[in-house]
C-alpha cells in the first residue's frame, strides 16, 4: 500500500521520499510509527462531506411531530448527509435514529421510481406513464363522481355531494399539500376525507 | 415519551437536571419510565379513575388554586335542577336514551343561560328512527364543531362566587369524584395506594401560585371509547391546580407524525373546514346565515365565525363568490352523519364507495381491524396509492392475508390499483406543523427522480385536468370545479424542467389570507364578512404577515429568547403558550416572579411579555364588557380563555360533548373486569359497529369472556415509526428492531408456558398474530381486587412487507369508537395468548372460528352494557 | 526519538505519537449513562454518516432492546440494555402470590441481595464505543501503519493502509475492533475524523437527544465527569461512578469514559483493562536494531520497484 504514493506524478524523489511513512518515522518525532509518520494521504485528505457539498438546505423532519430541524447536504444534485440544525430552539442540532435514518430513507433504493399499475382482476403489476395515470385517475374521479351524485337526500335537502370517492391521508403532508387537497375534494362533492388524525 | 419523542424528551431530562421531578404512569414500563422518578403502572384503560382519584385528592384536601379556580374556571356557574349525575344513576348522566344509545345533553346546561348544545335542535326533527340515529351522528360530529373553541352559549349563566351552592359546578365536582379514592383507584387501576398518594403530592406540591405542573401524553390517551374524556379528565385536573397558560404548565400532546397537527388544522378530516369550522349538515343549516349563527357563539373569537366562513368560501371560489350567492355556501357539500375513515370502509364493503385516495397512509396494516380494511379496498373500483415504498396497502391483492387464507382470490379481486411514487421531504418545500403548532418551512433540497412527484403537484395537477375536463360541462354539480381558485404558479428547476411544480409558497399565501388590496393579511382580526377579504384557513392568518413566510425563519435559538418567537411561526399569531393572560392573576399582575410570563403594564396599556399575548393586546383588566357587546368585545378584561363562550376553563362541559359533562371512569369495550365504580360497564354512549368481520368479546361475567383472559395494549418502540412505511425498509432502523415481538411478564410466561425469545400467537375474535416472545421483568402482573390481570405489549410497527416483515398487531383489534371523535380503541382489549407459531392458510379462519365459538359469538353479537 | 512509554499516565498521547506541539488538544467522548434514553440515536447517526451497512440479522436477540448485541466491524455505536431487579424504593413490598421468575430472570444489583426483595426493575442503558485508549494495543501491534494516533489524540484506522492482518484484534483490551467478513478489513470508530478535521462533532455526539454522548477536548469532559458524579452523589445517587477516565489506570485512561450506574461487568465492560501491549517496550529495544535495517532494505527495494 505504501507503493501506491509512487504514482504519484510529478512529484520530486525528495518530496516523496518525504512523505513515504517509514522515513518519516525515522527522521520525525514518531518513532514508533503510530501517528505522524503513519498518516496516509487518504488520510490527510479527510474532509467532511457536509463540508464538502455543493448547498446545505434547511429541512424539519418528517418523522414524528417534534419537529426537528435538519441541515440536508447536496452534492452533484444527491442528498449525501441530513444531521440535526443546533440553530433549532425545538431540538438543538438532535435527530433520534427515526431521524437520523432521514439519508436512508430519502435515498433509499427501495423507494418506486416507476408508476404501477394493476388492472381490476390482474395478478401482476404492470406500466403506466406519469401522464396517463394523471388522465385515468381524472376520468375515474369524474366518472365515479357522476355515478354516485347525491343533489338532494329524500327530504329534499341540499346535500351536493358524492358518497362514492373517499380519501384518507395527511398526517405527513404539507400543510399546502393538505390544503389543495381539501379544497379539491370540497369542489368536488367527496366529504368522506379522512387522515391519521383519527386513526 | 422518550420512546416516541426522544428529542423532545430531552426538556425533560433538563427539567429533571433542573430539580423536576418526572412521573411516569404507564402499563408499560418503558424508555421513558427508566429515566423516570417513578414509574407508576396502571391497568390500560382506567387512566380516569386515576385521573379521577387525582381530583378528588385535590379536592378533598383543598389543594386547588383557590383564585385561579375562582376566577378563571367555571366552577361557581350553576347547573340546572335537572342535571343528574352518574353517581345518581349508577353510571349515566341524565338526558340518555336506551333506544339509541345516545344523551340528549339538554340538561347538562347551565342554569340562566342557553349553551349551543351540538345536538340542540334536536327535539325539533321528526321521529323516525332514521332521523333519530341521523342526529345521534349529527351530534357525536357536532362535538367536534367546538373544535378549537367551546361550544357556543347565550345568556349569563347563574353564578356562586363562594363555590356553596350545592348545584354549582365545583360542589358537583366533589361529589361526582367523592368515590374516586386511594382505595378505589387501587382496585380499578392497580396502583398501590401509597405510590398513587405520592403521585398526589407530587402533583400538588408542584402546583399554585408558585409553581406548575405540566402533563405530557402521547395520542394513545385518544385511543379509547373515552377517549376524549380522558383529556377532558387531564384539563379538569390542570385547571383546578392552575396549571393552564402559565409556563411549565399545560397538557401537551405529543403527536406522531410530521403535520398531524397540520392535517387538522387545514384539515382532511369530512368534519370540518379549515380553522376548525364546522362543515355544514344538510338538515341543520340551509344557508350561510342559519350556518354561522347556530354555530358561533356570542361572546368570544368565535363570534366572527362569519368572517372566518366568507374569506375561506371567497379563497375558494374567488369572485364567484358573491353576497348575492351566500359567497358560494352551496358549493360546499353536505354531512348527514359520521363519514369517518371507519364507516368508509364499512361503506367500502358495502358497496357504496367506490374510488378511495391512499395518501401516505397504511390502513391494510396501520388501522384497527385490518381484515376489515382489506374488505374494503378489494371490493372498490379503483384505487390510489401515493407512498415511497410499496407498502401493504398497495400490494393486499396479490399478498394480503386473506390470499393466503383463501378468504379471498387475486383473480376475484375487481380493485385497478394505481401505484404512485411520491416525493420524498426533501424533494418538496412546503410546511409542516408540529404538534407544539409551530409551521416550519423545509425547503426543497433535490428534484424527485422518476416519476416520484409531491402530493402538492398531485393534486394541483390532477385538479387541473378535472377542471379541463368539465370546463364545458352545464351540470350543476360541476359548477363549484369550474368555479374553483385554481391558478397556482408553477416553477420547473433546470435539472427537471418536466416537473411543472406548483409554489407551495404561493398556498401558504392563500392560506394566509389577502386585503381588498391584494396584500397579505397580518392577523385573523382584519377579516370581514363582506367579501373583502380571503383566508384559506383565518388561524393561520398572519403566517404570511408582510408578504414575509414567517414559517421560514430559522433565527438560532440562541439568539433569542427562551420563548424564541423568531423561529418558525405558531398559531395562532405565533402564541407560544396558549391562554397566557391566565398567567397573570385577574389585575395582570404576575401571580409571582418565580411563574412572570405575560403581565398587564399599566402605564404603556398593554399586556406584555416574552410571549405573543393570547389576549387583546391593550383590552385592561378592568374592562367590563357593555350591555349587548358580541365576540371579543364581549370577553371581560380578567376572562383569558377567549375561544370559550364564557371566557373561563370548563372544569365541567355544559355541552360539546356527547357522552358526559364530566370524565367518568368506564371499562374499555372488551376488559376482563367489571367496572368497580358503576353499574355502567363500559361508555354508554360509545360508537359500535355489529358486523361480522366486526366481533366484540363478551366483558367479564358473561359467558365466553374467559376465553380471551388477558390485556393488551399497543406500543411504539424508538427504532420504528407508525405501521412502518417509513421504518421497514431502512436498513438502519430494521437491524435495531428486526422482529415483530410480544412483550410479556415472567409470570405470564409461566402460567401459559412461553418460552423467551420463543414464538407466541395472540388471538381475538376478529384474528391471531404471531410473534416472538420478549419476557422481560419490566412487565408485571397487576393485582385488582384479589385478581391478577396480566398485560400484553404488542407494538404495532410491523406488516408483510419491507426488510424487517412481521404480522400486524391491527389484526387483532375491533372497531369501537369514542362517540366525540369516532376514534377507535387500540390501546385495551383482551385476548388469549399461546407458545407457538399461528396456523397458516385456511387452517387460521378455523382456529380463529373456534375462539369465536368458544366465546359464544357465533350465536349473537354481545348487547351493550 | 523520544522514549515511547507504553503504559502508565501520559499526559500527551499526542505529541508522542510524533505530531507538533501545537497540535489539537486530545478531544473524547463521555457518555454519561444516566441520562442515556437508549434510543439508538448514536448507532443509526453513526452509520448514517460513515456510510456503514446494516448488519444485524433481523433476529430478534431476546437480549432486551439490544439486537445490535456488540460492537462489530458496522457497527461502530453500540447501545446496551440492561434490566435489572432491584429492591422497590419508594413502595413497601407487595407479595403477589405468583409464580416465580421465568426468563429471562434478573440480575440482583450488587451481588448477594435476595430476589424476592427486587420487586422493582431498573433498566440501565449505555452506548459504547471505541475508548481510544491512551495506550492503545491495537496501534501499538499494528505492523502496517494503519491504526494510528491523529493529531487530535484518538485511534483511528486507515483502512487504505489496513492489509487485514487482524494483530489489532486480540490486542483491544476492550474487544472493539472488528473485521469485515468480505475484505478482512479491520475497523471501529474513528471518531468521525473528518468531520473532526473541519471542526464538527462527531456524528453520534451531534445526533445524541439527551447529550448523554458528550464530545469535547479530554480535560474538559473529565472534569464536567467528576462534577457530574458529585452530583449525583448528592442526589442520592451513590451507585455513580466513572469508568475509564482515569490517566492511571490499566490503558492510561480512555478517550471514550463512561459514567456508569452499576459495576463495569454489568454493561459488559472489563473491569481493569490493561493495555495488551504493555511489556512491548522491552521486546521493541532488542528488536529495533534489526528493525531497522529491515526499513532500509525495503525502502531501496521500493525505490528501485518504481522507475
Amino acid at each position: 500500500m505504501v507503493g501506491d504514493e509512487g504514482r504519484d506524478e510529478g512529484v520530486g524523489v525528495r518530496s516523496w521520499i518525504a512523505r513515504w511513512p517509514v522515513y518519516r518515522q525515522l527522521t520525525g518525532d514518531d518513532g514508533l510509527g503510530r501517528g505522524a509518520a503513519a498518516r496516509s494521504p487518504r488520510t490527510e485528505a479527510l474532509q467532511a462531506r457536509t463540508e464538502t457539498a455543493d448547498r446545505e438546505v434547511k429541512s424539519i423532519c418528517p418523522f414524528c411531530a417534534v419537529g426537528c430541524a435538519q441541515r440536508v447536504f447536496v452534492k452533484d444534485e444527491q442528498v449525501t448527509q441530513i444531521e440535526g440544525d443546533p440553530d433549532s430552539p425545538v431540538s438543538r442540532g438532535r435527530l433520534c435514529p427515526r431521524g437520523s435514518s432521514s439519508l436512508s430513507l430519502v435515498t433509499s433504493p427501495t423507494r418506486e421510481q416507476k408508476i404501477r399499475y394493476r388492472r381490476p382482476y390482474g395478478t401482476e403489476w404492470g406500466d403506466l406513464d406519469l401522464d396517463t395515470a394523471m388522465d385515468m385517475i381524472a376520468d375515474r374521479v369524474i366518472e365515479t363522481r357522476a355515478n354516485s351524485w347525491q343533489h338532494t337526500d329524500e327530504l329534499g335537502r341540499h346535500l351536493h355531494r358524492t358518497m362514492g370517492i373517499a380519501s384518507l391521508g395527511g398526517a405527513t403532508l404539507d400543510n399546502e399539500e393538505n390544503y389543495l387537497m381539501k379544497k379539491l375534494y370540497t369542489a368536488l362533492g367527496a366529504v368522506q376525507v379522512e387522515n391519521q388524525a383519527r386513526i | 415519551m422518550a420512546e416516541a419523542h426522544p428529542v423532545g424528551f430531552q426538556w425533560v431530562m433538563e427539567a429533571k437536571a433542573r430539580g423536576a421531578t418526572v412521573i411516569h404512569v404507564d402499563p408499560r414500563y418503558t424508555r421513558t419510565s427508566a429515566l423516570a422518578d417513578m414509574h407508576v403502572p396502571i391497568r390500560a384503560g382506567s387512566d380516569i379513575a386515576f385521573l379521577g382519584g387525582l381530583i378528588n385528592y385535590v379536592l378533598t384536601h383543598d389543594a386547588h388554586f383557590e383564585e385561579y379556580v375562582k376566577a378563571y374556571t367555571n366552577a361557581p356557574m350553576i347547573l340546572r335542577d335537572d342535571f343528574a349525575d352518574t353517581e345518581d344513576l349508577d353510571g349515566l348522566f341524565s338526558g340518555y336514551d336506551h333506544e339509541s344509545g345516545s344523551y340528549d345533553v339538554r340538561s347538562w346546561q347551565y342554569q340562566g343561560a342557553e349553551v349551543e348544545a351540538s345536538a340542540g335542535k334536536r327535539d325539533e326533527t321528526g321521529a323516525s328512527v332514521e332521523q333519530v340515529i341521523d342526529e345521534r351522528l349529527q351530534t357525536a360530529s357536532g362535538s367536534e364543531q367546538a373544535g378549537s373553541g367551546g361550544a357556543p352559549m347565550r345568556g349569563t349563566p347563574d353564578r356562586d362566587g363562594t363555590l356553596q351552592h350545592p348545584r354549582c359546578v365545583f360542589q358537583v365536582l366533589k361529589r361526582h369524584y367523592s368515590r374516586y379514592t386511594p382505595e378505589m383507584v387501587a382496585k380499578v387501576c392497580g396502583t398501590p395506594p401509597e405510590q398513587f398518594e405520592r403521585v398526589a403530592r407530587e402533583l400538588v406540591t408542584n402546583s399554585g401560585r408558585e409553581r406548575t405542573s405540566a402533563f405530557a401524553y402521547a395520542v394513545g390517551w385518544t385511543h379509547h371509547t373515552v377517549g376524549v374524556q380522558y383529556i377532558r379528565c387531564a384539563s379538569v385536573l390542570q385547571a383546578l391546580l392552575g396549571n393552564i397558560g402559565r409556563p411549565g404548565g399545560g397538557i401537551m400532546a405529543l403527536r406522531g407524525h410530521a403535520s398531524i397537527q397540520g392535517s387538522t388544522d387545514i384539515p382532511t378530516l369530512y368534519n370540518i373546514l379549515p380553522g376548525y369550522i364546522p362543515m355544514p349538515h344538510a338538515h341543520r343549516e340551509q344557508d350561510l346565515a342559519s350556518f354561522v349563527a347556530a354555530d358561533s357563539g356570542e361572546k368570544g373569537f368565535w363570534g366572527n365565525m362569519d368572517a372566518y366562513t366568507v374569506s375561506l368560501l371567497r379563497s375558494w371560489f374567488g369572485d364567484a363568490a358573491t353576497a348575492d350567492n351566500d359567497y358560494c355556501f352551496d358549493h360546499l357539500p353536505r354531512l348527514t352523519g359520521d363519514h369517518g375513515t371507519f364507516q368508509t370502509v364499512m361503506d367500502q364493503i358495502d358497496g357504496i364507495v367506490k374510488g378511495y385516495f391512499v395518501i401516505g397512509e397504511n390502513p391494510a396494516v396501520g388501522t384497527a381491524n385490518s381484515k376489515q380494511q382489506r374488505l374494503g379496498l378489494a371490493n372498490l373500483d379503483w384505487l390510489v396509492v401515493r407512498d415511497l415504498n410499496m407498502i401493504e396497502t398497495a400490494t393486499f391483492w396479490s399478498d394480503g392475508p386473506e390470499i393466503t387464507t383463501g378468504e379471498m382470490a387475486t383473480e376475484r379481486i375487481g380493485t385497478e390499483v394505481f401505484f404512485l411514487p411520491a416525493a420524498a421531504h426533501t424533494e418538496k418545500d412546503g410546511t409542516f406543523t408540529n404538534t407544539q403548532r409551530l409551521l416550519q418551512w423545509h425547503h426543497k433540497a433535490v428534484e424527485p427522480s422518476g416519476d416520484a412527484r409531491s402530493d402538492l403537484w398531485f393534486y394541483y395537477h390532477l385538479g387541473r385536468r378535472i377542471r379541463a375536463k368539465l370546463a364545458a360541462s352545464t351540470e350543476a354539480r360541476d359548477r363549484p370545479v369550474r368555479d374553483l381558485v385554481w391558478d397556482y404558479p408553477t416553477v420547473s428547476s433546470p435539472t427537471r424542467p418536466e416537473i411543472d411544480e406548483p409554489s407551495a409558497a404561493a398556498v401558504l399565501r392563500e392560506i394566509n389570507g389577502t386585503g381588498p388590496d391584494g396584500a397579505a393579511l397580518s392577523t385573523y382580526t382584519q377579516l370581514r364578512n363582506d367579501g373583502s377579504t380571503r383566508c384559506g384557513c383565518w388561524i393561520y392568518c398572519g403566517v404570511y404577515a408582510g408578504e414575509v413566510n414567517q414559517a421560514a425563519r430559522r433565527k438560532p435559538g440562541s439568539e433569542q429568547s427562551w420563548v424564541a418567537p423568531e423561529w418558525g411561526w405558531a398559531w395562532p399569531l405565533n402564541r407560544r403558550i396558549l391562554y397566557n393572560r391566565a398567567s397573570a392573576d385577574p389585575d395582570g399582575n404576575a401571580w409571582s416572579q418565580r411563574k412572570a410570563y405575560i403581565r398587564w403594564d399599566a402605564e404603556a396599556g398593554k399586556w406584555v411579555g416574552p410571549d405573543v399575548p393570547d389576549f387583546e393586546a391593550t383590552k385592561p383588566p378592568d374592562y367590563v364588557p357593555p350591555e349587548g357587546a358580541k365576540a371579543q368585545d364581549a370577553i371581560g378584561g380578567d376572562e383569558p380563555f377567549i375561544m370559550q363562550a364564557d371566557g373561563r376553563a370548563w372544569l365541567y362541559a355544559p355541552a360539546g360533548l356527547v357522552d358526559g359533562p364530566l370524565p367518568a371512569h368506564y371499562e374499555p369495550e372488551e376488559s376482563p373486569v367489571r367496572n368497580a365504580l358503576y353499574g355502567w360497564q363500559s361508555n354508554p354512549a360509545r360508537q359500535q359497529y355489529k358486523r361480522p368481520e366486526n366481533p366484540y368479546h363478551p366483558v367479564d361475567g358473561h359467558p365466553g369472556s374467559d376465553v380471551f383472559p388477558y390485556v393488551f395494549t399497543t406500543f411504539r418502540v424508538t427504532e420504528h415509526h407508525t405501521a412502518g412505511g417509513m421504518s421497514r425498509w431502512t436498513p438502519h432502523l430494521s437491524e435495531l428492531q428486526p422482529e415483530m415481538f410480544l412483550e410479556i411478564s415472567p409470570e405470564l410466561a409461566a402460567e401459559r408456558g412461553l418460552e423467551h425469545r420463543g414464538w407466541a400467537t395472540v388471538v381475538t375474535a376478529r384474528s391471531a398474530i404471531e410473534g416472538r416472545v420478549l419476557v422481560t421483568d419490566r412487565a408485571k402482573p397487576l393485582r385488582l381486587d384479589g385478581r391478577v390481570i396480566h398485560q400484553i405489549g404488542i407494538p404495532w410497527h410491523w406488516g408483510p412487507n419491507g426488510l424487517t416483515t412481521g404480522d400486524a398487531a391491527n389484526e387483532l383489534l375491533g372497531v369501537s369508537l369514542d362517540p366525540n371523535v369516532h376514534i377507535m380503541e387500540t390501546k385495551a382489549s383482551t385476548c388469549d395468548i399461546r407458545p407457538g407459531r399461528r396456523p397458516r392458510g385456511p387452517e387460521l379462519v378455523t382456529y380463529v372460528a373456534d375462539y369465536r365459538r368458544r366465546a359464544g359469538l357465533e350465536a349473537g353479537l354481545e348487547e351493550r352494557s | 526519538m523520544t522514549d515511547n512509554r507504553l503504559a502508565g499516565p501520559l499526559d500527551d498521547p499526542t505529541a508522542e505519537a510524533g505530531y507538533p506541539a501545537d497540535h489539537p488538544e486530545r478531544v473524547g467522548f463521555f457518555t454519561d449513562t444516566s441520562i442515556c434514553i437508549g434510543c439508538k440515536a448514536c448507532e443509526v447517526a453513526c452509520k448514517e454518516w460513515n456510510l456503514l451497512e446494516a448488519d444485524g440479522p433481523l433476529d430478534l436477540s431476546g437480549n432486551s432492546y439490544d439486537n445490535t448485541v456488540g460492537l462489530g466491524a458496522d457497527t461502530w455505536r453500540h447501545v446496551a440494555f440492561i434490566e435489572q431487579r432491584v429492591p422497590a424504593r419508594d413502595k413497601p413490598q407487595v407479595d403477589l402470590g405468583m409464580p416465580g421468575p421465568g426468563p429471562p430472570g434478573g440480575t440482583s444489583q450488587g451481588g448477594d441481595r435476595d430476589d424476592r426483595d427486587a420487586t422493582d426493575v431498573r433498566w440501565l442503558m449505555s452506548s459504547d464505543v471505541c475508548k481510544h485508549c491512551t495506550h492503545a494495543a491495537c496501534l501499538d501491534v499494528c505492523p502496517t501503519g494503519a491504526l494510528i494516533r491523529t493529531e487530535h489524540g484518538t485511534v483511528m484506522v486507515q483502512d487504505d493502509i489496513c492489509n487485514g492482518c487482524g494483530y489489532c484484534i486480540p490486542a483491544c483490551p476492550y474487544g472493539v475492533i472488528d473485521q469485515r467478513p468480505h475484505d478482512g478489513g479491520a475497523f471501529k470508530c474513528t471518531m468521525c475524523q473528518d468531520r473532526l478535521g473541519d471542526g464538527l462533532a462527531p456524528a453520534c455526539a451531534t445526533a445524541c437527544p439527551t447529550d448523554s454522548i458528550q464530545f469535547g477536548p479530554l480535560d474538559e469532559l473529565r472534569e464536567r465527569a467528576a462534577q457530574r458524579v458529585e452530583e449525583l452523589h448528592e442526589r442520592g445517587v451513590p451507585e455513580a461512578r466513572l469508568y475509564g477516565h482515569d490517566p492511571s489506570d490499566g490503558v492510561g485512561g480512555d478517550g471514550a469514559f463512561f459514567l456508569l450506574l452499576d459495576e463495569p461487568e454489568v454493561y459488559g465492560f472489563p473491569p481493569d483493562p490493561v493495555v495488551t501491549t504493555r511489556d512491548l517496550p522491552a521486546m521493541w529495544r532488542h528488536a529495533a536494531g534489526a528493525a531497522l535495517a529491515a526499513a532500509g532494505g525495503i525502502a531501496l527495494a521500493f525505490l528501485g520497484g518504481s522507475r
